[in-house]
């Protein structure tokens, strides 16, 4: 094994709005890595949902070259790591690429859960991390307190920790230094046969899929064949290049770098990140350790609220896909919403941040069926079944028992709106697994059913606590639950897209609110409309809609015959965005409704 | 016996009001100058045109309409009349109805139209409170709408009044105490509409809003069972009048008999009924006054579309007005005029349903709607004719 004496790795670890990307720019403004004129807020996060959000979903990477107080010149690679709970698979990989971390502390506002649950991920990598604490020039900073609670709650020694202000540029030399002091440098043997990480893909409408590498051993070259090992497939490298942060081609990668290749790949999907890329004539032995395919945890189900969109919606889907191979979808037919597309996510913003982009980028209005977790069903044959809809759910009678998924939940909260959040966590069937204070602020652990979790729980979590609460988890186990289908009937058909699963503890009082919702919802008709909700064949909750009472045209001569019957076929087309219950007809805008209002 | 000829109306509508009110829609306009001279010359032409394929048809009535035809020259009407007396045939009781409103400019007319031969007048008076008239944007107030009625009874054998009910405010006593006035001075007729807001109206635009449907079910309930006890059941939606006083040219529009429109915007109805041809056309004259008096000018004719209508429209049509009557579509007069039965150009169940429900009561005089099926008889028509068969 040789050092890259020259090389430092390293990734930034913070919450949201605590400056990572802002922090990010000045290290790259302070290496000249681009020019006034380009440099632009937050380079590195190059969606508009990323930058709006102040998120990063895609990892993103920078090669600096950083003349150190020491006269040597260093290559500083900062990899940009996604930041949010549904991509810890992800960041996991990240953070494999590197050696080093800089974890970002707001100085006024403290270690939020997002950060501890990225910072224990570091730890886990064996990574040496470097505490920042930003915003030092503001009234508010309160870095010595901030300290005491980054050694309290994080476990790390925070004397050191560098304090700088990455608006004014305050302390950013200070920081590249550290980088270079204190953490180690990448080893890897160059001779040794080609072992490189796939650490994220990317579809460039001019490059075709581009891959982000960081190489272990060997080399990577221009013209080189190379295997993918977990997905079996074999490229031809076309580019081989570094982020400065323009892409920018060079001849090789070497141990210890990091940068990305192209290989004529067409889409991401055949792409998996924490595959091994060795070189075909020369293979490694074996493929690093971690890789794990990404597989949806929750799963919705989206419909264009004109279903004239719906080829537009497959197209959009399709393209999306191009740039994002963690999303599944099929094609679903529902009586009362028609045609769609049943989807699974990694996790609830991942849902969010697709959905947005279908109706943002792809200008589709779209609608979303709650979103529903995958359960287990033991079938009294022995067999076991996993159920992505609520629809699908097999009569009570074949089944022995349901398993649901749980997660571990950390919750970072001031201490005054504690009690709210254990009201909540207990409402939601939560187990209290930790309790600890740190300073004014409370973390706790908690063991939950995610679908309590995606049933409007981190809305409740940011009301309950003015939005002061911050919230990660990690999927946990499959635990046995007495769980029931909820069926929502009209003139007792079934509508397909409001069926839900729930505790069924708490299914009755869903069904009723979702009765009355509807009740408020279906325009009166001429004839009256039973709402039910029923679990198995039990009716457990009812409304009844009454007729309408008056609608009748006042005046009616004949100049007026034409424009009614004009009026009489338009109403005709519009039969076709209705589904019929019987002798009622309820337009599909009402179900729509009903599945928004869930969202509040 | 021979069946007696269907019934044939002529429409005349004269486009100029003095001004213009707040609620409504109708194709009227407000004119500085209007070339009378022209304008008769117009209409004569019109009906010259119409009566080449229609003279064979025996006129039952004709209906000045507008706009405001009370304003339109006695020489006018006059021509218009001996015009229409001597291209067609015309039924012994002639049914010449014009519109007029209860100003004093309008009062001053009624002798020049009953000597023209008018003989039925309809006076828009909507209410007698001066509140609710300078609401609906009148230009006339009770006393005038008073003096109105008892010249216009003096002059006309038949009369007949508008009114208005479901203003914003107006309870459901208030209007009980206003429609029992009212009967106090009614003949053998009256109309009472509930206010709707149509778009293109000044009160849309200002978003007046209409009686909610709990209170205007309530004030539709009232008004019927009022005049039902006074002697003037209904036997439209928004139309009362003694047995036998009803408005002859409006059942030619609700029966779906022919009739021709003439005058700016006037809509037509004509058929060429024979043993195997049930055919019916409509026709659509220019809706702007001087587009239709040049159209007329070049051409002999303000027709501004013609086209037929196929036999699921015309059923649609004759459903969509004739439930609209206390009577209903009648089974023998829809056969006739479709070639049809009545039934089979229904949906079974949803005649059915809607029959089960007591809103449509269907024997062998034809189909009828119950008071509870008129209440809501948009909606009872959407769903029997959204399910009804196509029609060849």
């Amino acid at each position: 094994m040789t050092k890259h004496t020259h090389i430092r790795n390293f990734a930034i670890i913070a919450h949201i709005d605590h400056g990572k990307s802002t922090l990010a720019d000045r290290m790259i403004e302070f290496c000249g890595g681009l020019s006034d004129r380009e440099m632009k807020d937050q380079v590195l996060d190059s969606m508009d949902i990323e930058r709006e959000r102040g998120i990063t979903i895609k990892a993103q990477t920078v090669a600096l070259k950083y003349k150190a107080k020491d006269g040597e010149t260093y290559e500083l690679n900062l990899m940009d790591t996604p930041g949010h709970v549904d991509f810890s698979y992800e960041v996991s990989r990240s953070l494999a690429a590197v050696e080093g971390a800089l974890l970002v502390v707001d100085a006024t506002q403290g270690v939020e859960a997002q950060t501890l649950a990225n910072a224990y991920l570091a730890i886990e990598a064996d990574l040496e991390i470097v505490p920042v604490l930003n915003k030092i020039d503001l009234q508010a900073a309160e870095p010595d307190r901030i300290k005491t609670q980054i050694e309290d709650v994080v476990g790390l020694d925070a004397s050191d920790a560098i304090e700088i202000s990455a608006k004014t540029g305050l302390g950013i030399e200070d920081v590249l230094e550290a980088l270079v002091a204190r953490l180690p440098a990448p080893e890897g043997d160059a001779e040794a046969p080609l072992k490189a990480m796939l650490v994220d893909s990317w579809y460039d409408p001019y490059l075709g899929v581009m891959i982000l590498v960081r190489v272990k051993d060997g080399k990577l070259t221009k013209g080189m064949k190379v295997d993918f090992m977990a997905a079996g497939a074999k490229h031809q490298i076309d580019q081989v290049g570094i982020f400065t942060p323009k892409a920018t081609q060079v001849d090789a990668l070497g141990p210890g770098q990091v940068g990305y290749i192209t290989a004529s790949i067409k889409t991401v999907a055949e792409t998996q990140v924490g595959d091994t890329i060795t070189e075909t004539k020369r293979p490694a032995e074996s493929p690093l350790e971690g890789f794990k395919p990404s597989v949806p945890v929750v799963f919705s189900s989206l419909f264009p609220v004109d279903n004239a969109e719906f080829e537009d919606l497959r197209d959009s889907l399709a393209k999306l896909r191009l740039n994002d191979a963690s999303f599944q979808y099929e094609a679903e037919t529902s009586a009362a919403l028609g045609f769609g597309f049943r989807c699974g996510f990694l996790g609830l913003l991942h849902l969010e941040i697709v959905q947005e982009r279908l109706e943002r980028e792809f200008d589709l209005d779209l609608i979303t069926t709650a979103p529903s977790v995958i359960y287990r069903l033991h079938l009294n044959d022995g067999t076991v079944k996993e159920l992505h809809n609520p629809a699908d759910m097999p009569d009570p009678t074949y089944i022995n028992f349901i398993e649901e998924p749980w997660i571990r939940a950390t919750i970072m909260v001031p201490d005054e709106h504690l009690g709210g959040i254990l009201a909540l966590c207990t409402e939601r069937r939560g187990e209290q697994v930790e309790l600890t204070y740190a300073g004014s602020r409370a973390m706790v652990i908690y063991r939950l059913p995610l679908n309590e979790v995606v049933f409007d729980f981190y809305d409740r979590l940011k009301s309950t606590s003015r939005g002061y609460a911050s919230f990660d988890y990690q999927i946990d186990d499959y635990r046995e639950a007495d769980l029931a289908k909820v069926s929502i009937l009209v003139n007792s058909e079934a509508v397909d897209a409001l069926a839900f699963v729930a505790h069924r503890s708490q299914a009755e009082s869903r069904g009723r609110a979702i009765c009355e919702r509807l009740k408020d919802l279906i325009p009166r008709q001429l004839f009256k409309i039973a709402i039910q909700a029923a679990i198995g064949g039990k009716v457990v909750a009812r409304s009844t809609l009454s007729a309408l009472r008056k609608d009748v045209t006042s005046k009616c001569y004949g100049g007026d015959i034409t424009r009614k019957r004009k009026l009489l076929e338009k109403q005709k087309k519009g039969k076709k965005r209705m589904r019929q219950f019987g002798q009622v007809e309820i337009p599909q805008s009402a179900f729509l409704a009903a599945l928004r209002m869930d969202d509040n | 016996m021979t069946k007696p000829e269907p019934a044939f109306g002529i429409y005349i509508h004269w486009p100029f009001c003095q001004s213009k009110c707040p609620y409504c829609d109708f194709n009227s306009h407000v004119a500085e100058h209007i070339d009378q001279v022209a304008w008769r010359s117009a209409y004569l032409a019109e009906l010259d045109h119409y009566a080449k394929e229609t003279s064979a048809r025996t006129v039952t009535s004709l209906f000045f309409g507008g706009g405001t035809p009370s304003l339109m020259p006695s020489k006018t009407a006059t021509a218009i009349i001996e015009t229409v007396r001597s291209r067609w045939k015309t039924a012994e009781n002639l049914e010449i109805t014009a519109e007029a409103n209860p100003s004093s400019s309008d009062i001053a007319t009624f002798e020049g139209l009953a000597e023209a031969g008018v003989n039925r007048l309809s006076l828009g008076v909507q209410s007698f409170d001066d509140g609710a008239l300078k609401f609906l944007g009148r230009a006339h107030d009770s006393s005038q709408a008073l003096a109105a009625i008892t010249k216009a009874k003096q002059i006309f054998p038949r009369i007949s009044f508008d009114l208005i009910y479901g203003l914003p405010g107006q309870s459901e006593a208030a209007w009980a105490d206003a429609l029992k006035d009212a009967l106090s001075l009614a003949g053998e007729h009256i109309s009472v509409y509930q206010l709707t807001i149509e778009p293109g109206t000044d009160f849309h635009r200002q978003r007046v809003a209409p009686a909610d449907p709990e209170l205007g079910a309530g004030l539709f309930e009232m008004t019927r069972e009022i005049l039902q006890n006074a002697g003037l059941p209904a036997y439209e939606i928004s139309n009362h009048a003694q047995k036998g006083a009803e408005c002859r040219h409006n059942l030619v529009y609700w029966r779906g008999e022919d009739y021709v429109g003439i005058g700016p915007g006037a809509h037509g109805r004509i058929s060429r009924p024979s043993k195997d041809n049930y055919d019916i056309e409509m026709t659509l004259a220019w809706r702007a006054p001087g587009a239709w008096l040049g159209q007329v000018q070049k051409s002999g004719s303000g027709l501004h579309k013609r086209q037929k209508l196929g036999l699921s429209e015309r059923r649609d049509e004759l459903f969509l007005m004739g439930l609209r009557l206390a009577e209903g579509v009648s089974a023998e007069r829809f056969q006739r005029q479709t070639g049809i039965s009545l039934e089979d150009s229904l949906n079974e169940g949803a005649l059915e349903a809607l029959i089960g429900e007591n809103y449509l009561i269907c024997d062998t005089d034809g189909i009828r709607a119950t008071e509870a099926g008129l209440l809501r008889l948009d909606a009872v028509l959407a769903h029997l004719l959204s399910s009804a068969p196509e029609l060849q």
